[in-house]
């Protein structure tokens, strides 16, 4: 087992199109890493200076990982993450 | 209760418990039935308080041209106190929003400009944000960046919900414009220790993530993460599926980002009652299911109303 990573459409192109991808790693920037090294250049798209950019959103189980413990924020096996940008909602 | 007019009648709107979804006498949840408002919704509540300040503060003057992003509600209420008090409104709306939407806007005389369905409501927001640069003498009172819409909910939402449930432990609101969440949650956090403050964010298909790079992304300029405890992404099929369990469960028909925020404030009361804890969960009834019959969100199975409502804009 391992995590599954869900790819917005903006960011598939680092992913060779693949909508889903797996990895590993105890926190979510751990995962990161892991990622970069199968699908270099997607850590710069959702990281600076070691936080995640100021529109990426990524969720752990459906929660926003920014009110748990940001990038630090551990991860097992089998969890859901979610990247989305951040877009303007109904209103 | 009797008004002068139907702009007088807006708030005080009902809390009501929900006995069959609570999960004990001890964990309890209480939806506030916004759509009880005067053209059906929350917004009216940000829409006056931001047409009156305009007012007040003289950038809105009789016979104006209001301008405003929309992706159905506000617009809609905007389009109501336009009516009764001679403005012009213009509404820029993605294409991917219900045709009942519309028909709503247009009856109430405001003139719709189409964006593109793909960037949903960021395409609007920056559509607007353009139409306002071209014509000065337009007034845009600009939703996601307006004091005024957090204000109104600061100053109504936020003490009716304390009057009536005082004991309340977490607050639970989509967020969109971040107004709700901003108003009642500073409101809240202000005279209640420790009290919860939760965003239910809906999570649309990809067509509106439709972004051409990360750069056009947007966040509300309302908005503060600090005044949140907790931030949930809740997809359309946990949407319809609480939307339904609403209708079936306690009799309220809701619009579907009501679902998204039931689901939230459920998963909520499944950890307190794990943990042991008793709460007091309140959460907000945007509006009602009548906008978004055509969806098709509210008849089939769930995996048919699921692809349907896929590429819209559902809440």
């Amino acid at each position: 087992m391992a995590v599954e990573v869900r790819i917005p459409t903006i960011l598939r192109q680092y992913t060779d199109g693949a909508k889903t991808v797996e990895g590993s790693g105890d926190t979510l920037s751990a995962l990161v890493d892991d990622l970069e090294s199968r699908h270099p250049g997607l850590r710069d798209r959702l990281m600076e200076n070691g936080e995640l950019r100021r529109f990426v959103n990524v969720y752990l189980n459906d929660e926003d990982v920014r009110f748990l413990d940001g990038v630090k924020t551990s991860v097992s096996d089998g969890d859901s993450v979610t990247v989305l940008p951040a877009v303007a909602g109904g209103a | 209760m009797r008004y002068d007019s139907l702009l007088d009648s807006l708030g005080r709107t009902p809390l009501v418990g929900l006995p069959t979804l609570s999960p004990s006498p001890t964990v309890r949840l209480w939806a506030k039935l916004e759509d009880r408002n005067p053209t059906g919704s929350v917004k009216d509540r940000p829409a006056l308080r931001m047409v009156e300040a305009a007012e007040a503060a003289g950038t809105l003057t009789p016979g104006a041209t209001i301008l405003e992003p929309t992706s159905g509600n506000t617009g809609i209420s905007l389009a109501m106190a336009a009516k009764l008090k001679g403005y012009r409104l213009i509404c820029v709306m993605p294409e991917n929003t219900s045709e009942e939407r519309r028909q709503l806007l247009r009856m109430w005389g405001a003139e719709i400009i189409a964006s593109p369905a793909a960037g949903g409501s960021n395409e609007a927001v920056r559509v607007a944000k353009g139409l306002a640069a071209e014509n000065p003498d337009w007034v845009m009172l600009y939703q996601y960046g307006n004091p005024g819409n957090a204000a109104a909910h600061y100053e109504t939402t936020g003490p009716e919900l304390l009057e009536d449930l005082p004991e309340i432990t977490h607050f639970v609101a989509g967020l969109g414009t971040t107004g709700t969440l901003m108003g009642v949650g500073r409101y809240l956090r202000e005279k209640v220790p420790g009290v919860q403050i939760v965003a239910a964010e809906p999570r649309y298909g990809e067509l509106v993530y439709g972004l051409r790079n990360l750069d056009e992304g947007f966040v509300p300029e309302l908005y503060d993460e600090s005044v949140l405890t907790s931030r949930f992404s809740v997809g359309p099929r946990d949407a319809v599926k609480r939307t339904r369990e609403l209708l079936e469960l306690e009799g309220i028909f809701a619009g579907i980002s009501t679902g998204a925020v039931a689901h939230a404030a459920l998963g909520i009361a499944r950890k307190v009652v794990a943990a042991g804890e008793s709460a007091d969960i309140a959460f907000i009834v945007a509006d009602g299911g009548w906008k978004y019959l055509s969806t098709g969100a509210y008849e089939g199975t769930i995996d048919e109303a699921e692809d349907s409502i896929e590429d819209q804009l559902w809440a």
